[in-house]
Formats: structure tokens, C-alpha cells, sequence
């Protein structure tokens, strides 16, 4: 047995196949997802119809798909951050949910009070409880050089726990009949509609906002000079004076504060309250958007419409096709092997030669 | 008095599949592949296994069934980090996201599902010493094959040929390539082996440890087996002691939530978590920064014609 292929590095990638690769690899996932589908005895063609039609085509599902682009596009632009920066923060998920809980203690505090001030005072009590929460692993990492791929990771579960003591506990609504859930948050302390009757609010226009901030970092400032020079040559990052330890905080902080945004605008704008399980993984398929985003700001605010389409189909599929959720997060674990495949295609040409190697 | 050797053979479970996933994992990372897919692997492995005993009502033939689905899905790892040279940290989390998704699919029908315990193994005559007979000598038979594979990995790493050969891989991919040996191939080996044991610890989860299947059941242990390895620091006692101090914290966060000892539940139920992040804390501190990974762990290997 052999290995026969070998990959040979491309001198230049156009521009149009760094476009097309994770359509190509979007488009191969979904062809693998419909033969499952068609496996699992239901029909591909009416899966297709549910995952991608309907969200695109129903205006009240077009709200939902905005409605829930919102947290993956904020986590998603924090996560570039690290990743372009060769940081692994991939506990986006527990930083979500401490900004719920920050967010979402504001509400619970302030309750029955009534002012304009009680959002900002929410978004910037999330955001902090993102960053501390981020910042937990980047000290570990500067200070005692541990791996932030695994703290990261287990502050997850520590999060999850923390939630639920709290809506079980010291923060279980009086009235809310033994549930496992807040008091609901009065409608100062919830994110309105941006137009009557509708659902969408203005956290989709501050995520858009925030990508346009990231497109000008990576752009023009030095900063995000610095943390692609650190990702991709950190010696030479070294040597330039950019401070390792520095960019590992400040990325890190970035994409706490992000996260922690989403799970306060979450709480506040989707729930009205908190209890357990409003994370949903979204953290974790944030991770999957950066990266079929190809690492840009841009391309993450394209993926997480694409993710978030198929995210609304899959759970009307569960409903009308009993297309289990698992399906989806099947789905999305491969999504990501297809994109990584299709990136090394990009890096390199896959040749097949005689000899062994 | 009584208690102890029961409470004893009860760490032994909890610790076992930590023990056997870890053991894989370390492995594959002594020959540089970082796979961060031992959750996915591990929770695929439960499910297929429980899903395999119960159609083919074997446990046995279950617990082989889970160890080869979790080398099935390492195989997908090893062809995409080794034939397209992906980032292997992505790729790993790629697996355990997958691997989460696919484990619901297969135990769908099998949810709450009970099954009888596998009857334990005595060892005859050394079961019978007071104690320690009914906590080390009497056990389900992969507890016992997880005490031949500590010696299987500590003496394939250290003193066969083969496993030489691996950790050079490991050291250095590109002088072991320059030395001609087949990079690639001892990693997918290693990659293989990694899998079928984290897909074994997997099934002893749903058969043996808590004998039903349920969505999410793995719990983050495949992470934990990964902080095993990098406490381990190279060593493979390490990794056994480890091992068999989380499987005791596990059992006793289990007996303090049932003592009611006035903590929130849920702040027993983190410790493991908790412990996990002070043991690399400790491992630091005690001057062993970075010390004992291989040196080429984790870095894609694209050899230069």
C-alpha cells in the first residue's frame, strides 16, 4: 500500500477560485447531506425544498434567517480574530452564554424599572462577561503557557452548569410554575422591533455594523497587520515588534466581547429571558462560518446566511420531514472537512504519482 | 470497610474509558498528529456499539462494533490531514461536531434502551483477597484489557521497533522523511489506532459503564482525555495516574451529589471540568511547561520533492 497522491503547492490562486472554493465545497456537503437524506428513506428533493427554499421565499422565515444570522455573524468576526491569528479559542460557546447571563442579570436586576438605559447597560454587562470569560484562557496561555484549544473548551460545560444553577436557583422566576427559566424581561430590558409586527431587531444592523469595523481593521489598521503577521509568520511577527502575549489577550478579548454581545442580544432580543439551552451550539457553528467564510470578514457575513438558512430549514424539517436536528449537525461537521479539503485544493495541486512515497 | 471495595471498582469504571481513549490519543500524538476528534470519536463509538449490541444482542460484539466505528471515523481524520494536509486542529473539531450529529442519528431508536451487564471476569484465587480482590481482580474484561494495553503502549512506545520509528515521525516529520521512513504511513497507523481506541472507550460508556444510550452521553470525557495527554507530558504512568485520580474525583463529585453536602449540584458536576484546567495548571507551575510534546505535533507534513 501506497500513498500515490501528493500535493504540490499552487504559486498563485486566483481570485475566482478562492471565491468558488467553499461554494464548491457547499455545494459537495449538501450533495452528501441529500444522500443521507435519501438513505434515511425521505425524499432529497423535498429536503432541498425545506433546508433552502422555504427560508429564502417565506417572508416570515426570511426574518428568522436574519433573526438568527445575527449571533453567528458577531461570533464569527471575533473568531477571525483569533484564528488569523493562529489562537484557538474554540469556547465562543461558554463565552455566548456568559454574555446571556451578564446581559440577562442586568434585566433580572433592574426589573419593573423602566428607561432607555437598560439596553446599553445589558450590551456592555454581556460584553464584559464575554471578555472576562475569554480572558480566562488567554491568561492561562500567556501567563502559564497552557494550551487554550482545552481551556477554552472546558469553560464550556462550566458555563452550561453555571446557567442552569442560576435559573434553577437564585434566578428562578417565583411565578414561573418550578421552570428551570428567569422572570420574562419587561420591554425595556428587550430589544424591539425594527417595524410593527415584525420580529427583526437591531441587533442584525449592529452585526452588520461590526463586520464593517472588521473589514477596516483587517484592512487598514496595523493592528490587523499584526495579527495576520502573527498567525502566518510569528517570528517574524516577533522581530517586528509586535508583542505575542499582547495580540493573544487582545484577540481573545475581541472575540469574548463578541460572543458575549450575541448572547446578551440573544437573551434580550430572541428569549426574553433566560434558561437553559439558548446557547444551541451556536457558538460551535460559528466556528464552521468562519471558516466557510474563508477567515474574512466578509465572507463570514455571507456565511452566516448561508448557515443560518440552513439552520431555520433544518428546524422546520424536523417538523414537517421528522428530519432529526442531528441530521444538521452532521451536516455541518462535514460541511467544515469539505471546506478544510477544499482550501488545501486551494493551496495545492493534488498530483498522483507512480512511485511510493 | 464494607463500602471500599466497591467504591474502588467503581473509579476503575469511571476511569477506564478516560484511560483507554487517552491511551489512543497519546499514541497518535507521539507520531505528531494532534486529533481533537476523541470526543466524536468516543460518542460514535457509544452509540454504534449500543446500537450493534442490542440488534445483534452481544455485548462483546457491540463493544467491537464501537472500537471499529470510532477507527472508521479516524480514517476520515487521517485522509484529510494526511492526503490534503488540513489544519489539524479545525479537522479534529470537524470530527467531534460530525461525530455528535452522527451518534444521534444512529442511537435514534435506541434512546432509554436498558442492557445487562456484561458478567465480570474473577481471576481465580487473586479475587478472593479481602479488598482488593473484589476491586482490581474481579472486572468486566475490558477493564482488564485496558490493563494489557497500559503495557502494550508503554512498551510498543519505548522498546519496539515500530514504536521508535513512530516517535521519530513524531519528532521530526521532515528528518524522518529525509531518513526515508513512511511518514505518512506510520501516521495513519497511529491515527487508526487513536480511533479504535477512543471508539472502544466510547462503547464501554454505553455498555459497561452506564448500560443505556443517551444523545450527548460522552459529556466532554473525550476532552478530558485529551488534557490527559498533555498531562501526561509524555509518559504513560502519568497518564494511568491521571487517569485513575479523575475517574476518583468522578465518583466522589457523584457521591457528594447524592450525600447532599449543601454545594449546588451543579458546581459538583463542573469539578471534573475544573480539575481539568487546574491539573494543566499544576503540570505548569511544577516547571513542566510545553515539556513532553512531540515536535512536529499538530503541523501539517507536506514533503518537498
Amino acid at each position: 500500500m501506497s500513498f500515490n497522491l501528493a500535493l504540490v503547492p499552487r504559486r498563485e490562486v486566483s481570485l475566482i477560485r478562492q471565491v468558488l472554493t467553499p461554494v464548491l465545497a457547499l455545494v459537495v456537503a449538501l450533495l452528501i447531506g441529500g444522500l443521507i437524506v435519501w438513505l434515511m428513506g425521505r425524499s432529497p428533493a423535498k429536503a432541498f425544498d425545506v433546508f433552502l427554499r422555504e427560508p429564502l421565499t417565506d417572508p416570515w422565515a426570511l426574518q428568522e434567517v436574519l433573526l438568527k444570522s445575527t449571533p453567528l455573524m458577531l461570533i464569527s468576526i471575533g473568531l477571525i480574530f483569533c484564528f488569523r491569528a493562529n489562537r484557538w479559542n474554540i469556547g465562543a460557546e461558554g463565552q455566548f452564554l456568559l454574555g446571556g447571563i451578564f446581559g440577562g442579570g442586568v434585566a433580572i436586576a433592574t426589573h419593573g424599572l423602566a428607561g432607555p438605559w437598560i439596553l446599553p447597560l445589558m450590551m456592555l454587562a454581556g460584553v464584559a462577561g464575554g471578555m472576562l470569560y475569554a480572558a480566562i484562557p488567554a491568561v492561562l496561555r500567556n501567563r502559564f503557557g497552557i494550551s487554550e484549544i482545552l481551556t477554552s473548551l472546558m469553560l464550556v460545560y462550566v458555563a452550561e452548569l453555571l446557567l442552569d444553577y442560576l435559573v434553577r436557583g437564585p434566578w428562578r422566576d417565583p411565578k414561573g410554575f418550578n421552570f428551570p427559566q428567569s422572570v420574562p424581561f419587561t420591554d425595556a430590558a428587550q430589544l424591539q422591533p425594527l417595524f410593527e409586527g415584525g420580529r427583526l431587531h437591531a441587533g442584525f444592523a449592529l452585526a452588520l455594523l461590526v463586520v464593517l469595523v472588521a473589514i477596516l481593521v483587517f484592512r487598514r489598521s496595523l493592528f490587523g497587520f499584526a495579527v495576520k503577521a502573527s498567525g502566518e509568520a510569528p517570528r517574524a511577527a516577533n522581530f517586528a515588534g509586535f508583542n505575542e502575549m499582547r495580540i493573544t489577550l487582545v484577540v481573545f478579548l475581541i472575540s469574548g466581547g463578541l460572543a458575549g454581545l450575541a448572547g446578551m442580544i440573544e437573551v434580550s432580543g430572541q428569549v426574553g429571558q433566560l434558561r437553559p439551552g439558548f446557547g444551541q451550539g451556536l457558538g460551535f457553528t460559528a466556528i464552521i462560518v468562519a471558516f466557510l467564510g474563508r477567515l474574512s470578514p466578509v465572507g463570514a457575513m455571507l456565511s452566516s446566511l448561508v448557515i443560518a438558512v440552513l439552520l431555520i430549514g433544518a428546524e422546520s424539517a424536523q417538523v414537517s420531514l421528522k428530519l432529526p436536528f442531528d441530521l444538521t449537525r452532521f451536516f455541518m461537521g462535514m460541511l467544515l472537512l469539505c471546506v478544510l479539503a477544499g482550501e488545501s485544493l486551494n493551496r495545492y495541486r493534488l498530483e498522483f504519482r507512480k512511485e511510493t512515497a | 470497610m464494607e463500602m471500599l471495595p466497591f467504591i474502588l471498582a467503581t473509579v476503575f469504571t469511571a476511569a477506564t474509558p478516560l484511560l483507554i481513549a487517552a491511551l489512543g490519543e497519546h499514541v497518535t500524538e507521539r507520531a505528531g498528529v494532534l486529533n481533537l476528534g476523541v470526543e466524536g470519536m468516543m460518542i460514535v463509538g457509544a452509540a454504534t456499539g449500543f446500537a450493534a449490541a442490542v440488534l445483534t444482542d452481544s455485548s462483546v460484539l457491540g463493544i467491537l462494533a464501537g472500537a471499529l466505528a470510532g477507527m472508521a471515523l479516524s480514517a476520515v481524520f487521517a485522509l484529510m490531514v494526511l492526503v490534503f494536509a488540513t489544519n489539524q486542529v479545525a479537522t479534529g473539531l470537524a470530527l467531534t461536531i460530525m461525530g455528535l450529529g452522527l451518534a444521534g442519528l444512529i442511537g435514534q431508536g435506541f434512546v432509554g434502551q436498558p442492557r445487562a451487564a456484561i458478567p465480570p471476569v474473577k481471576i481465580p484465587l487473586l479475587s478472593e483477597i479481602p479488598v482488593l480482590g473484589k476491586a482490581i481482580f474481579t472486572g468486566d474484561f475490558v477493564f482488564f484489557l485496558s490493563l494489557a494495553l497500559i503495557g502494550f503502549v508503554a512498551w510498543g512506545l519505548n522498546r519496539s521497533r515500530f514504536g521508535l520509528l513512530l516517535r521519530a515521525v513524531g519528532e521530526s516529520h521532515g528528518s524522518a522523511h529525509a531518513l526515508g521512513l513512511p511518514v505518512k504511513r506510520i501516521r495513519l497507523v497511529a491515527i487508526l489506532f487513536g480511533g479504535l481506541l477512543a471508539g472502544l472507550a466510547g462503547a464501554y460508556l454505553s455498555l459497561i459503564y452506564t448500560r443505556f444510550w443517551s444523545p450527548g452521553m460522552s459529556a466532554g470525557r473525550g476532552w478530558i482525555a485529551l488534557a490527559l495527554v498533555v498531562f501526561a507530558a509524555g509518559h504513560v504512568w502519568r497518564l494511568v495516574l491521571g487517569a485513575y485520580l479523575f475517574g476518583g474525583i468522578t465518583v466522589a463529585q457523584l457521591h457528594a451529589q447524592a450525600g447532599a453536602i449543601g454545594l449546588p449540584s451543579q458546581f459538583l458536576s463542573a469539578l471534573p471540568y475544573l480539575m481539568t484546567i487546574a491539573a494543566l495548571l499544576f503540570l505548569s507551575i511544577s516547571g513542566r511547561k510545553g515539556a513532553g510534546a512531540a515536535g512536529s505535533l499538530g503541523q501539517p507534513f507536506v514533503p518537498e520533492r
